[in-house]
C-alpha cells in the first residue's frame, strides 16, 4: 500500500454557489487524518456545491480551500462507471489513471469479487454505487469527498460501506460526507444552516449591477 | 493517457458504433452521389476529390457530440479533472482516439471507395496522402467544438454551426492537394500547408478545448 | 484616472447615458452627408455608370463587419484576463452588428454584381471570405444564445472568438490560394480605392466615418440593454433568496 498522503483540509470563509446565485457564505471548518464529518442541511442548500468547490471543479465565489495537492478523490452522484466495461476493467482504469493500485483489495472490501467479470451495464443500481465506491480506494486519496455514498445501497452495502470507511480512517484518511442518512459510526456532523447567503452576498458576487 | 486512449478505444469498438459506422456513412455518401448527379465516369473522377473529402468530414462530424457528453453524463469528466493528468492530454487522448475510430479507416477505405467513383492508381495514392495528413485535425479541431457544447442538451446542431466554419482551411488545402496530385501538378505547397494545419491544431487546440471543458464544468 | 473605471458597470452606464444622444445624433449627420452627397451629388462612372454608387453602402459596411470581429476580440481577451463584464456583454452586443454589416455586404455586393459581371454570385475570394466570415458570427451568436449561465457563456464564446480568429485569418489565406488555383488569378474583384478619385472618395470617408459610429451607437445601446437584463436577473435573483 502506498502513502495516502498527509490527510489534512482547511476551509476558511468559504463561499460557494452555483450559476451566479450565491448559496453558502463564511463556511470554516478543518479535517484532521483519521476524522471524518457530516455535512447536513435542507435539499438546495448547496451541498454538492460545496463539495464540488473543495474539490476544485468550481471556483470559490470567496474564501479558501488548502489541502495538498493531490490528496482530494471527489465521488458524486453519478458513479462514472462505463456501462459496457466489466467491474475489473472500471477499477483498473481509475487505479492506472490515478497511478495506484490495490483493484483486489477494492473489490475485496466491497464485496464485487463475485461480480468481477461482469460488464457494468449489467449491474443493479446498488451495485454500481459499490463500485463507484471501490473506485475511491482505488485512487489512493487521503481525503474523501463523498457526495451522498449510502443512497440505493441495502443495508448490508451500507455496511461494507462504512467498513471501508473506517478502515480508511484508520489509516490516517478523512472524509467530508455530504447524507441526509445516517452512517453508523459517524459523530462529528457539521449543519450548513446558518451558512445559507443572505441576499446581501449576491452584490459580491454580481459585481455592482 | 495511454490508459484513456486505449479505454477510449475500446469503448468505441464495443459500443459498435467506432469503425463500422463512420464507414457505413462514407459508403452512402458515395453511393448517393452518382444517384444525385448521373454516372458519366469523366464527371465523377473529377469531383471524386471533393466528395470523399466532404465525406470523411460529415463522418467525422457525426460521432463528435459523443466526444466527452458521454463522460460528462455519467461523471466521468468530474472525476478526470480532478485526477493526476493533465486536462489537454486528457482532450489529446480522446482526440487521438476519435481519430483512430474515424479518420483513420476512413482514409484507408478511400482508395476503395474511390473505385466507385473512378479514381484509380495514382489518384488513389494522393487521396489517401491528403486523407491522413488532414483528418487528424478534423478530430482535434472537432474535439474543440465539442469541449464548447458539452454541458448542452441538443449540441449536435449547434456543435456542427461551430466546427464546419473551422474545417474550411483544411477542407481546402486537402482537397486541393488531392485534386493537384491526380491533375499530375505539384502537389507540395498544399500538402505543406494542410500538415502545418494539423500540427499546429495537435499542439494548441488541446489547450484552448480543456479550457472550454474547465468554463462548462463550473 | 484608468480606463479600466468604465468597466463598472455603473460608471459604464452613466457615461454612456450621456454620451449616446450626442452620439447617435452625429451619426445620423455623418450618414446623411455621405450617402446623400454620394447619391446625388457625385457623377456617374464612365465604365459602371450609377451602379458605381453602391460603394457608399458596399465598403462602409465591410469594413465595419470586418473590425467588430476584431473589436469582439478584444473585448473577449480583455474578459478572459481581467473579467470585466462590460467587456464580455460589449463583445456579445457587437456580434449582431457585425453580422447584420456582412450580410449587408453580401447583399451590395450581389447587386452590384449582377450588372457588372452577369452574375449575382462568384466564388471570388472576396465574396467566400465573407460568406465564412458570416458562418463565423452565426456560431458565436448561436453559442451565446445557447448557454443559460452568463458567465460560462462569456468564457466559452471568448474562447471560440480567439479561436476563431485564427481559422478566420487562415480561411482568408487558404480561400485565396484555392480560387487562384482553379482560376489562375483570374479575380474579377474590384478595389474601390484604387480606381475611385477624389470625387467620389470625399463622401465616401464621410459614409464610412457614419458606418464607424453608427457601429459605436448601436454597441453601446445594446451593451447598456445587455446590462440591464443582467440587473434584472440579480434582482430576480435577491428576490428568490429573500424568499428562500
Amino acid at each position: 500500500m502506498k502513502d495516502i498522503g498527509l490527510a489534512r483540509l482547511t476551509v476558511k470563509d468559504l463561499g460557494v454557489g452555483r450559476g451566479g446565485l450565491p448559496l453558502l457564505r463564511g463556511v470554516s471548518f478543518a479535517l484532521a487524518p483519521g476524522q471524518a464529518l457530516m455535512l447536513r442541511g435542507a435539499n438546495g442548500i448547496g451541498k454538492t456545491t460545496l463539495l464540488r468547490t473543495i474539490a476544485g471543479l468550481q471556483p470559490p465565489q470567496a474564501g479558501r480551500v488548502e489541502a495538498e495537492e493531490d490528496t482530494l478523490a471527489f465521488a458524486g452522484h453519478s458513479d462514472g462507471v462505463k456501462a459496457t466495461m466489466t467491474v475489473e476493467e472500471n477499477l483498473e482504469f481509475w487505479a492506472a489513471v490515478f497511478g495506484h493500485e490495490g483493484t483486489a483489495r477494492a473489490m475485496r472490501d466491497l464485496d464485487l469479487m463475485r461480480l468481477m467479470t461482469r460488464p457494468a451495464r449489467d449491474l443493479s443500481a446498488g451495485q454500481r454505487r459499490r463500485l463507484g465506491l471501490a473506485r475511491l480506494l482505488v485512487t489512493g486519496r487521503a481525503i474523501w469527498l463523498l457526495d451522498e455514498p449510502t443512497v440505493s445501497l441495502d443495508r448490508e452495502s451500507a455496511g461494507l460501506f462504512e467498513a471501508a470507511l473506517a478502515a480508511h480512517l484508520g489509516q490516517g484518511g478523512a472524509a467530508l460526507i455530504s447524507s441526509h442518512l445516517d452512517i453508523g459510526g459517524m459523530t462529528d456532523v457539521l449543519d450548513l444552516t446558518p451558512f445559507r447567503a443572505t441576499p446581501a452576498a449576491l452584490g459580491l458576487a454580481e459585481g455592482s449591477w | 493517457m495511454i490508459r484513456l486512449f486505449l479505454r477510449d478505444l475500446s469503448l468505441s469498438i464495443r459500443a459498435g458504433g467506432g469503425f463500422g459506422l463512420a464507414l457505413a456513412f462514407f459508403l452512402i455518401i458515395v453511393t448517393l452521389v452518382p444517384f444525385s448527379i448521373g454516372p458519366e465516369p469523366l464527371l465523377l473522377a473529377q469531383i471524386a476529390p471533393g466528395v470523399l473529402w466532404l465525406g470523411a468530414l460529415l463522418a467525422c462530424l457525426l460521432s463528435l457530440d459523443r466526444l466527452f457528453a458521454l463522460d460528462f453524463e455519467d461523471g466521468t469528466l468530474d472525476l478526470l479533472v480532478t485526477a493526476p493528468l493533465p486536462l489537454e492530454g486528457v482532450v489529446a487522448a480522446k482526440s487521438l482516439a476519435h481519430w483512430v475510430t474515424t479518420g483513420l479507416p476512413l482514409t484507408l477505405a478511400a482508395p476503395v471507395f474511390g473505385v466507385l467513383l473512378g479514381l484509380e492508381g495514382d489518384a488513389a495514392i494522393w487521396l489517401v496522402t491528403s486523407l491522413a495528413l488532414g483528418t487528424p485535425a478534423l478530430s482535434f479541431i472537432g474535439g474543440f467544438g465539442a469541449a464548447l457544447t458539452v454541458g448542452l442538451k441538443r449540441g449536435g446542431l449547434l456543435l456542427s454551426l461551430l466546427v464546419l466554419p473551422l474545417y474550411v482551411p483544411t477542407l481546402i488545402f486537402g482537397a486541393e492537394a488531392a485534386a493537384r496530385g491526380m491533375a499530375g501538378l505539384n502537389a507540395a505547397t498544399p500538402l505543406a500547408l494542410l500538415s502545418g494545419i494539423t500540427l499546429a491544431s495537435l499542439a494548441l487546440l488541446p489547450f484552448a478545448s480543456a479550457a472550454a471543458l474547465r468554463a462548462n464544468l463550473k | 484616472m484608468s480606463l479600466w473605471e468604465y468597466a463598472n458597470p455603473r460608471r459604464f452606464m452613466a457615461v454612456s447615458g450621456r454620451v449616446l444622444p450626442w452620439l447617435g445624433w452625429l451619426t445620423g449627420l455623418t450618414l446623411a452627408i455621405g450617402l446623400i452627397w454620394g447619391f446625388f451629388f457625385t457623377p456617374d462612372d464612365y465604365r459602371q455608370g450609377s451602379t458605381v454608387k453602391i460603394i457608399y453602402l458596399h465598403v462602409p459596411a465591410a469594413m465595419i463587419a470586418i473590425n467588430a470581429w476584431g473589436m469582439m476580440l478584444v473585448a473577449s481577451l480583455v474578459w478572459l484576463i481581467r473579467r470585466h463584464h462590460v467587456s464580455a456583454l460589449a463583445a456579445r452586443a457587437a456580434a449582431p452588428v457585425g453580422l447584420t454589416m456582412t450580410a449587408i455586404a453580401l447583399a451590395t455586393g450581389a447587386i452590384w454584381g449582377q450588372p457588372m459581371w452577369g452574375t449575382w454570385w462568384v466564388w471570388d475570394p472576396r465574396l467566400t471570405s465573407f460568406l465564412i466570415l458570416c458562418l463565423f458570427y452565426l456560431g458565436y451568436i448561436a453559442l451565446w444564445n445557447a448557454i443559460e449561465d452568463t458567465d460560462t457563456a462569456a468564457d466559452l464564446t471568448s474562447i471560440l472568438c480567439l479561436v476563431g480568429s485564427v481559422f478566420a485569418a487562415l480561411s482568408r489565406y487558404a480561400v485565396n490560394f484555392w480560387n487562384q488555383g482553379l482560376h489562375q488569378g483570374a479575380s474579377l474583384s474590384m478595389d474601390a480605392k484604387e480606381n475611385v478619385s477624389n470625387v467620389f472618395y470625399i463622401p465616401l470617408l464621410f459614409a464610412i466615418a457614419g458606418f464607424i459610429l453608427l457601429f459605436l451607437t448601436l454597441v453601446l445601446l445594446r451593451t447598456r440593454t445587455e446590462i440591464r437584463s443582467r440587473r434584472l436577473v440579480a434582482l430576480k435573483l435577491r428576490e428568490r433568496m429573500a424568499h428562500a
